[in-house]
């Protein structure tokens, strides 16, 4: 590998994004580049911005000054970035905005010291767009989500790679969605997929999650307090808030010692909620042909979950946990089925919570049978 | 064979149409020097406008590192900025507003001169709004465009006396229209009825700006200016209440982002005046992708508790991953944070 280059490029990049023709390619050369400042695309379209491989073309913005994030595309449509890394960037990594057909191909977005909480919030991070597709990428370290998808629609993350975040791979108040063959452990949280109150784009829904291993996310949870992340418990596999018509399937969940696999309101979140049209519930989730797997241990116990999960199941807590909210305008409920021998159980908060002894006290529901659904799920699917 | 043909031919004319809707960068509307477009006369650097380039300021500021700002607006012969309902203006094509940054050496003592750092212009292409930072030469005889931005040293003495070092960031091409921005198109902040208001010392005397305007023949359809909106100075005490005056610098400083329509949506927090929800000004409003931008804190606004507001933390750092606003700023805005701490502290009493 070149030797470092102290800022050589980085007039030279941003020129060339400035003046960028549709259909041009501009390349990233191999090195560890240091950049001081937000690398910027604005209002481009038909752009492959290219390095010479993941590992060999390195923009490192350990000594960033200026701007929040390391490289920020807005407004543009049909961007490619491809084979680069970007390295320590004060805020998010790479955030796309009000653009229309972003690919990211081999990127990585990667904080080097390890996990902690003046990492950057986002490492891969759409928002607000149509056509996303990010692949054999990887994200390492970010303070809240490494690949996070957010307020968008039409989207494929696959056979990427995310650890030591807070949480791999977020899927927000996102439509149309598909999270297939990703390896996301190691984490706080393994694949989360929220609908979050007060955005713009305020439902998500029609999202897939299958195919993907999602193992030992037990990591701390180092996301600055204050943020919604901040409350997912270390030890949650794919975790479902306040959505709706998520699927989840043959995925392998292994050794996540919380909360395998988690369905929950936002009431869950003890927040108030201002936002009138948002629905803090979840309806019509299906968790079917998933191999769950979890050593005996203690969940976390820092958290209210954990305790609670502790003293009702000690060392073995189920795999599948559903918080008993029930969308009640929404016929359509949480389905599970053929996921061999998971364990289950329904917390029932709306009436287990009347006292704060109360839930030690209450049996919670472990009977599946409510949730088998009448509609039988094909043992395989077919993957596009 | 026919059909074929057709739509081979329409693929072809693809890449044109598109070469057309965005390409051709909008950089060749601008010229490389700033003398070229003269708007001055004599020693450019006095900025002596010639007749047709009009001085002008707004009521409230956004703040840049304490620099001075002078502004200018060049409507092109004969034409006439029409007056909307909301309180902004369509300007005619070849509009240009101009905004020069500079710095007194001592800002107690306007004798020892000042430097010239750069000049912004905003020009109203057929393609838009397009904005171009110049910078000045050492010699401060030239500005020359500079698309991907420039960092300068920069040093005075604040009005406390004290010195002080910092370096200066040059906005890029891109980055003008960060703030520039509104649902994907580039338009004026400034130029707005309610931030041009208030009088203005011209050289044959003071006058509102609005009424001078339309007495120049620069303005179509402006109703009678005491019907207008006025935002308040904030730097000034007798110009309206704390929460007033605080308003006015939020939205000044914020509200190009945080405004339906442009990037900081995203979070739901929305700092334009007109804003009334209080969740969406931020109060009791947890972040949604703040990050360590957030302090360890819960909410934007926790009233009477400034200490524990995220919007106050976000404007006492200069740290570019927690700062507010993201870009154009190196120095705290000591002045600006106090106002909208007594405002927070005030809240609710």
């Amino acid at each position: 590998m070149a030797g470092v280059l102290f800022a050589s490029i980085e007039k030279n990049l941003q020129t060339q994004f400035i003046l960028a023709e549709p259909g041009d390619t501009i390349t990233i050369p191999e090195g560890l580049h240091l950049i001081r400042g937000t690398l910027s695309i604005e209002g481009k379209s038909d752009l492959v911005i290219r390095g010479k491989s993941i590992d060999q073309s390195i923009l490192s913005f350990s000594n960033q000054d200026e701007g929040a994030q390391g490289i920020s595309i807005t407004n543009s449509i049909n961007i490619t970035l491809e084979g680069f890394t970007v390295q320590d960037t004060k805020g998010d990594a790479i955030k796309i905005q009000y653009t229309d057909g972003i690919i990211f191909r081999h990127v990585k977005a990667e904080w080097t010291g390890g996990p902690k909480k003046t990492n950057g919030a986002y490492g891969l991070y759409p928002v607000q767009c149509q056509n996303v597709l990010i692949e054999n990428s990887v994200s390492i370290g970010a303070s809240d989500a490494g690949i996070y998808v957010g307020q968008s629609n039409n989207i494929v993350v696959r056979y990427n790679t995310a650890y030591d975040n807070v949480a791999g791979i977020e899927i927000e108040n996102s439509n149309n969605a598909e999270v297939y063959e990703n390896h996301s452990y190691h984490n706080t949280g393994g694949i989360l997929i929220f609908d979050l109150p007060d955005l713009v784009q305020k439902k998500g829904g029609n999202i897939r999650v299958f195919n993907n291993l999602v193992e030992s996310n037990n990591l701390f949870n180092f996301a600055p307090p204050g943020n919604i992340v901040g409350k997912v418990i270390p030890g949650t596999g794919v975790l479902i808030l306040a959505c709706s018509n998520v699927h989840v399937y043959q995925n392998t969940i292994l050794n996540n010692k919380s909360v395998g696999t988690g369905v929950v309101s936002y009431f869950m979140t003890e927040e108030t909620i201002k936002d009138s049209l948002y629905n803090p519930y979840t309806a019509d989730v299906h968790i079917y042909n998933n191999t769950f797997d979890r050593s005996p241990g203690l969940p976390e116990l820092g958290y209210d979950i954990g305790k609670l999960l502790a003293v009702k199941y000690g060392r073995n807590t189920p795999d599948i946990i559903y918080d008993g909210m029930q969308d009640p305008e929404n016929s359509a409920g949480l389905c599970i089925q053929n996921n061999d021998d998971a364990r289950f159980t329904d917390l029932d908060i709306e009436h287990n919570f009347e006292e704060w002894y109360s839930p030690f006290i209450s049996n919670f529901s472990e009977d599946m049978s409510p949730h088998n659904c009448g509609r039988e799920h094909p043992l395989t699917s077919s993957v596009k | 064979m026919s059909r074929l043909l057709g739509k081979a031919n329409y693929l072809a004319l693809l890449p044109l149409l598109i070469a057309l809707l965005f390409g051709g960068s909008p950089i060749k509307y601008a010229k490389p020097k700033l003398s070229d477009y003269g708007f001055f006369e004599g020693h450019m650097a006095n900025h002596n406008p010639v007749p047709g380039v009009i001085p002008y300021d707004v009521s409230a500021k956004l703040f840049s590192d304490y620099a001075l700002k002078s502004r200018f607006i060049a409507l092109p012969k004969d034409q006439q900025l029409a007056y909307q309902k909301d309180g902004t203006f369509n300007f005619p094509q070849e509009s240009v507003l101009i905004k020069t940054f500079y710095y007194p050496k001592n800002f107690r003592n306007s004798d020892q001169g000042s430097r010239l750092i750069e000049t912004r212009l905003l020009i109203n292409s057929p393609e838009g709004w397009v904005g171009f930072p110049y910078v000045w030469n050492f010699e401060q005889t030239e500005a020359y465009l500079e698309i991907a931005g420039k960092r300068l040293d920069v040093s005075f003495i604040d009005q406390a006396g004290q010195s002080i070092y910092f370096e200066y960031s040059v906005p890029n091409f891109n980055q003008c229209k960060g703030c520039h921005v509104n649902q994907n198109r580039m338009i004026p902040i400034g130029p707005k009825v309610r931030l041009l208001n208030h009088d203005f010392d011209y050289d044959d005397g003071k006058m509102n700006q609005l009424e001078k305007w339309n007495v120049l023949d620069m303005i179509s359809g402006l109703p009678s200016v005491s019907s207008l909106p006025h935002t308040p100075d904030y730097n000034d005490l007798e110009s309206g209440s704390i929460e007033e005056r605080a308003r006015a610098l939020i939205d000044i400083n914020c509200a190009h982002c945080h405004r339906l329509g442009a990037p900081g949506e995203t979070s739901g927090l929305f700092l334009n005046i007109e804003e009334t929800d209080p969740t969406r000004i931020g109060i009791h409003k947890p972040p949604v992708a703040a990050g360590r931008g957030s302090g360890n804190l819960d909410y934007t606004i926790v009233p009477q508790y400034p200490d524990q507001s995220i919007m106050i933390y976000r404007m006492e750092s200069t740290d570019p991953g927690i700062m507010m606003p993201e870009l154009g700023r190196k120095l705290v805005h000591k002045e600006g944070v106090e106002l909208v701490k007594k405002w927070i502290q005030e809240m609710g009493k």
